[in-house]
């Protein structure tokens, strides 16, 4: 593994972004893919969902965060009775993908939060960084 | 050398610097499962590097608390945002305190030394 550099109040706030990014991104997929459909249950589409995990850096103390991954939820499919659906199995069904539109509206919005949260810790924290090297 | 020049402020400036980092990484970490939620008690601390400076052995990590939350959530993270914001708000607030406290010695130095 290569030598990591010490992490500083930039380079936590970056990543701490970049895994809210990875949340708002996987909940928007979520979305996007609402009410597809398809012929078998295999091949429904399965919310994901972004896990996060602590990265703790013992030279400053610092905690920031990493994605370990994507995991699809085990929620399973919708199954709706449509025989006109050109989709439809030989029962005449259709396999709807289970999303919870409200709950990732929500998950939308607390990741957005929180992401404006970090943008505005960062600015006060630079702004006091640059008057510290200002002063003579 | 530093307690003399400085006095209390140059030891309170990087405690508090520190304790922004602290913060900062509750703050970054409000959606991370199982995370606890970490703080300085700047008293304690403070006291500690005083204690250091003038030689008597102390412990470095002294002042370092987890926070209790008000309401434990079902994931384990115990990071709350308002409470996270108004101690960051808190501290940069003290930050600036201090740092104004640290010109204003230096001003006072660079003054008698031009004998104005």
């Amino acid at each position: 593994m290569p030598e990591q550099p010490p992490m500083t109040l930039f380079s936590m706030t970056t990543r701490a972004m970049q895994a809210q990014m990875v949340r708002m991104n996987a909940a928007t997929s979520n979305l996007a893919n609402a009410g597809s459909v398809s012929s078998t249950e295999a091949g429904a589409y399965r919310p994901i969902r972004a896990v996060f995990a602590v990265e703790l850096d013992r030279a400053s103390g610092l905690a920031g965060v990493t994605t370990t991954g994507l995991v699809r939820a085990e929620t399973a499919a919708t199954k709706r009775y449509d025989p006109g659906h050109p989709l439809a199995d030989a029962d005449g069904n259709v396999f709807e993908a289970p999303v919870d539109e409200t709950a990732e509206m929500v998950e939308i919005m607390e990741s957005a939060r929180q992401y404006q949260n970090l943008v505005q810790a960062l600015q006060t924290a630079k702004q006091l960084m640059l008057e510290t090297l200002r002063s003579q | 050398m530093n307690e003399g020049f400085f006095g209390i402020h140059g030891a309170a400036l990087t405690l508090r610097s520190e304790r922004m980092g602290v913060i900062a990484s509750n703050i970054a970490n409000a959606a991370t499962p199982g995370y606890k939620a970490r703080d300085i008690d700047f008293n304690a601390a403070l006291d500690a590097r005083m204690a250091a400076l003038r030689g008597e052995p102390g412990d470095p990590r002294a002042g370092m608390v987890w926070r209790t939350p008000t309401m434990p959530s079902l994931d384990g993270n115990t990071v709350e945002l308002s409470r996270e914001q108004v101690a960051f708000a808190e501290n940069a607030m003290a930050y600036s305190a201090t740092l104004s406290f640290v010109q204003g010695r230096v001003n006072n130095i660079t003054r008698a030394l031009k004998g104005e």
